[in-house]
């Protein structure tokens, strides 16, 4: 399924870097390099899920961000459907953002708070569609608060009236209405509550067979990425640890960090949640400002030895659905 | 384990709390009911707005301005909710501790961590300056605060998240309570450091005989820690047992449905089985069962009055006008 034809986004050593000054600093002063994104190579195919997770400050957020290209890339490129978004002015990548949309983490804050759900959903359309009529617009709204499950006369209500879960709902109403080919989803049901996380998170699933979409789907939460994921990205300070398809990944982790973050996760299971061997990791993330040389994980890392401190790893192909970025893998499993 | 006899350490009958809002009353706990031995872990599990919170703040004596609290918690034998200002004061903390959701605004910034520490022994325990910072620099060894010495002389900003709750733990066992309220202590952290927090509480549990009062959304977190679970939504209980027969032989359409509604590592399911609908709003509660509209379940009878918490067997509490095997016709 995955092959060379069917790439909709090449990520080719991606670097985003945000420059740091203390608030106290002189103006001649230079600030640090803050590393969010150091190096992340990827390839997203048409029609899959990507899930991407780690722990706060690992970079996924910057990530997501950087493929749409909403923060400046430092250094590296994103290539979609062969053209280097990098290279695009501002009018050139606003047309491309229709085949790019992005859903956010808090679903009441990402919405207009003056304006109407019916509103909202449309804005797309009556930017980048003017042609259509205001009948035109209000049908596919209809057509699409259907498919999302919003009842069609709430349009003229506005955001505050609705919880979090059917703002959610019209995050991705808004997300959709383009029929773009990638939604990036930025920790979606995170603010949700559990019921209602699983009734989003099915939600994004039909859509995605339905249309045809690929997703991003950035959590911090491994089992919910489990859940909706064919291939799973998992980050580290910046750096992409490990990459591998959903079943490699949850059956046989490679990297001490995924395995570490894997048995973290608590169960609902007493019997099993008491039973299992959690991997401690001690410490506490170093600074993205002054990251660790080397392998970034080695300070946590209980297989750590000098030659980590050496040379940072690069993902490694294990097998073709597998990759690691970890030089001791040979001495560890 | 047994929810009836042994001594019990907190006893809270029929708890209420309402909020005085300018549309009306708000019921935000309703008839809670449950017991606490010494070393008792029980756990208060429900979505934002199911009012696991507020019963904290209501045992605590936390409540906002608008809260009016009903009903008894009894406390070693003693009523701690119509204390006066001054005789609760010398209850919390020595007697009840609470760790709050968020480590960042429960410390106070312009303050040395150490001093926050030492302030609770001086005006608690009446020591010296000198004994205080030595059994401070001991709390936080116990809690696993690397280099406490040093840390005692160091702002809460200049630490991580984890170590903001360290510091959270460690004040709240200074005076080594006999009940820890902890409400969402783990939410805002990430998972491998909710990991070590976890393995730190259950250790202190064993060390200190505590009992915990943990309120969370994250059944997970409770299936690790807690003898006892009571299930709460819009205000009430809907279920109440020991952890293993909530987990394992659920009875109340609502856990059912949580419990089927994780997303879980160990499992393999392609999809995930929902509860529709939202959450009743306070305001506006249904007559009857608060569950109703989302329940699959639901009957008129649901409709009309609201099903008692009755015990369904030994140490197993469920609201529910359903039988277990089902509806009686």
């Amino acid at each position: 399924m995955n092959t060379a034809n069917n790439i909709l986004m090449e990520v080719n050593n991606l670097k985003v870097h945000f420059n740091i000054k203390s608030d106290n600093a002189w103006p001649w002063e230079k600030g640090q390099a803050l590393k969010a994104v150091d190096g992340v190579n990827l390839t997203i195919y048409a029609g899959e899920t990507l899930g991407v997770v780690g722990e706060s400050g690992c970079g996924k957020s910057t990530l997501a961000r950087a493929l749409l290209r909403l923060v400046p890339i430092t250094e590296g490129n994103v290539v979609w459907l062969g053209q280097d978004l990098t290279d695009l002015d501002k009018k050139q990548m606003r047309d491309k953002r229709q085949e790019l949309q992005m859903i956010f983490q808090d679903p009441l804050a990402s919405l207009d708070p003056r304006m109407t759900v019916g509103d909202i959903i449309a804005e797309p359309l009556k930017t980048f569609r003017p042609e259509l009529s205001k009948t035109e617009v209000k049908a596919e709204v209809k057509a699409i608060m259907d498919r999302v499950g919003l009842l069609p006369n709430v349009i003229n209500r506005y955001p505050h009236e609705f919880s979090g879960g059917q703002c959610q709902r019209i995050g991705i109403a808004r997300a959709l209405i383009l029929k773009p080919k990638l939604i990036v989803c930025d920790e979606p049901v995170s603010a949700l509550d559990v019921s209602i996380q699983a009734q989003v998170v099915n939600l994004l699933k039909e859509l995605q067979a339905e249309m045809g979409l690929s997703l991003v789907f950035i959590a911090h939460d491994l089992s919910v990425v489990k859940h909706i994921s064919d291939r799973v990205l998992v980050m580290y300070l910046g750096n992409a640890v490990e990459l591998a398809s959903k079943r490699a990944l949850y059956e046989n982790p490679q990297h001490p960090y995924t395995k570490a973050l894997m048995s973290a996760v608590p169960v609902p299971d007493p019997k099993v949640e008491r039973g299992k061997k959690i991997q401690l990791l001690t410490g506490d993330l170093p600074s993205p400002i002054s990251p660790p040389s080397g392998c970034v994980f080695r300070t946590r890392c209980p297989h750590a030895n000098e030659g980590c401190a050496q040379q940072k790893p690069t993902l490694q192909i294990l097998s073709d659905e597998h990759q690691v970025a970890c030089s001791r893998l040979a001495d560890i499993t | 384990m047994n929810l009836s006899n042994t001594k019990k350490l907190l006893e809270v009958n029929r708890l209420r709390v309402n909020f005085r809002t300018p549309d009306g009353f708000v019921t935000a706990v309703n008839d809670l009911n449950f017991t606490l031995a010494q070393g008792e872990t029980l756990g208060i599990v429900g979505e934002s707005g199911s009012g696991k919170s507020q019963t904290a703040f209501a045992l605590m004596g936390l409540l906002a301005g608008n809260g009016v609290i009903e009903g008894e918690a009894r406390f070693n034998e003693q009523n701690i909710l119509t204390l006066n200002e001054k005789a609760m004061n010398r209850i919390r903390s020595k007697e009840i501790a609470m760790i709050f959701q968020d480590p960042m605004t429960s410390l106070n910034p312009y303050m040395k961590v150490g001093k926050q520490l030492m302030e609770v022994l001086i005006l608690h325990k009446g020591m010296s300056k000198a004994e205080a910072f030595e059994a401070s620099v001991k709390m936080l060894d116990a809690v696993k605060m690397p280099e406490a010495r040093k840390r005692m002389n160091m702002y809460p900003h200049e630490f991580s998240g984890g170590m903001r709750q360290r510091v959270m733990i460690a004040m709240a066992l200074l005076c080594q309570p006999k009940l820890l309220i902890a409400d969402e202590p783990t939410t805002a952290l990430d998972v491998t450091v909710q990991a070590q927090i976890l393995t730190l509480l259950n250790e202190l549990k064993d060390d200190f005989n505590t009992s915990i009062i943990m309120i969370t959304h994250d059944l997970g977190v409770v299936a690790g820690l807690c003898d006892k679970v009571l299930v709460m939504y819009a205000g009430q209980t809907m279920e109440y047992g020991t952890a293993e027969d909530v987990f394992y032989r659920p009875t109340h359409p609502y856990t059912q449905g949580l419990l089927k509604a994780i997303p879980r590592l160990d499992a393999d399911d392609e999809q995930l089985s929902t509860i529709p609908g939202n959450p009743p709003n306070l305001l506006q509660m249904p007559s009857g069962c608060p569950f109703q509209a989302r329940c699959e379940f639901a009957r008129e009878r649901c409709g009309e009055s609201i099903p008692p918490l009755e015990e369904y067997a030994p140490d197993q509490l469920r609201a529910c006008h359903k039988s277990v095997d089902g509806w009686v016709a």
